[in-house]
């Protein structure tokens, strides 16, 4: 038999006590708010498993399209996305230490972390401006054709081409367009006048067409150059659009939580949970900022690994 | 708490993170031919990496969102309804999404 000690402790658990799960209203409602903002995510991240998974054969894959390094140049996959993550997890640890100095009423430290936090958030939603900017200037250039069907060209050695090198040749010409724009005439004179240039579907089993084929989708259809929600040259429309919305909604939590620790940041510079008496605010706010960590190492993985 | 004894249990997560995430950038550029071999629809390597994403979010939700010292009543709370409804929703659209062929 359990003592009678024991019973009034399961009392206090599951009979109407103030505390059943052993957390605070603020900290269970902020937990149960990211719990539905996991499922978002996941509904988010599942649909786009579910469109590439259907264009399979243009889907562009995503060490051909996030290349670039600051200062660095030529190909670099995966490269500064890793950058980002590393600064990602960073700002989680600073986070976790003033939380954990909190804990222990130690202003300074509260003080200190918080502010690296809020520094690690800021250049990682710099990088990601830096990221989208590249990707909406866009690279190579591609081929659209009547049916939105984006296709990337080739020439007979099997290396991909940008507009820049097909229409300055290959001497003159830069492997990334570098924001110069081409009209489809000048593309299309330049593909007529080399036979060995071809077009390819841009997904990992895509398909090459014949020199002639390849002139007759450009004449139908058009070039494109960089990214937005209606056309990208990187390969499926779908690709740009999970890109800016599954990365954007992202880059958002970043930005809110961003604001959420600079207020929380200036509560503790004003002294207001020391006069409190404990600094439950901060753990609350680190519980979004972990979070976000959290989404962001399902992104990494989903969007740009696998 | 013991475990809260100083900072060394909140760094050694970090390195914990911080190794997986090199092995799967390393992995990512060099892509060994040997773990390319196709398993139940896809790669070992993109099993290979979902599994690491798991640990890594293992140790954040564990350790940095601090649900290892929760009561159980709180843990089931937060792991049920998303231990049930993601990978239910992944099920669904795996097994539904072929008919997207036919």
């Amino acid at each position: 038999m359990s003592s009678n000690a024991d019973l009034i402790q399961d009392t206090n658990h599951w009979g109407g006590g103030s505390r059943p799960m052993g957390a605070r209203y603020g900290k269970l409602m902020m937990w149960f708010f990211l719990l539905s903002d996991a499922l978002t995510f996941s509904g988010f991240l599942t649909a786009y498993g579910l469109m590439r998974f259907k264009y399979e054969s243009t889907w562009p894959i995503a060490e051909n399209v996030f290349t670039h390094f600051p200062g660095l140049e030529g190909d670099q996959p995966l490269l500064y996305v890793a950058l980002m993550t590393f600064i990602l997890i960073m700002s989680s640890v600073t986070m976790v230490l003033a939380v954990n100095a909190g804990e222990k009423m130690n202003r300074g430290a509260v003080t200190n972390w918080m502010l690296w936090t809020i520094v690690g958030g800021f250049i990682f939603v710099g990088s990601q401006a830096w990221e989208w900017y590249h990707f909406i200037m866009g690279d190579s250039g591609a081929v659209e054709t009547a049916r939105q069907e984006i296709l990337h060209v080739y020439n007979a050695e099997g290396e991909r081409l940008s507009f820049s090198q097909i229409v300055h040749g290959m001497e003159e010409g830069h492997a990334s367009n570098h924001g110069e724009t081409f009209t489809k005439t000048e593309v299309l004179s330049s593909m007529k006048g080399d036979a060995s240039l071809y077009l390819k579907e841009p997904g990992k089993a895509g398909r090459a067409f014949t020199h002639a084929e390849s002139v007759a989708f450009l004449e139908a259809g058009d070039v494109v150059q960089g990214a937005n929600m209606i056309h990208n040259e990187y390969g499926r429309k779908q690709f740009a659009n999970f890109f800016f919305f599954i990365t954007g909604f992202h880059g958002f939590h970043v930005f809110s939580g961003v604001v959420i620790n600079f207020v929380i940041f200036y509560n503790v510079l004003l002294g207001t949970y020391e006069r409190r008496g404990h600094y439950r605010m901060v753990e609350k706010v680190g519980l979004y900022w972990h979070f976000v960590d959290l989404v962001w190492v399902f992104v990494f993985t989903f969007f740009y690994l696998v | 708490m013991a475990e809260h004894n100083g900072t060394w249990w909140i760094w050694k997560v970090f390195w914990i993170l911080l190794v997986i995430t090199g092995v799967e950038v390393v992995l990512g550029i060099i892509k060994p031919e040997f773990l390319l071999t196709q398993v139940i629809g896809t790669s070992i390597l993109n099993i290979l990496f979902i599994l690491l994403t798991l640990v890594k979010a293992g140790y954040i939700v564990q350790v940095f969102m601090h649900v290892k010292y929760e009561k159980k009543a709180m843990k089931y709370a937060l792991y049920l309804p998303s231990l049930i409804l993601i990978p239910y929703l992944t099920f669904i659209l795996l097994t539904e999404g072929s008919y997207l062929f036919s």
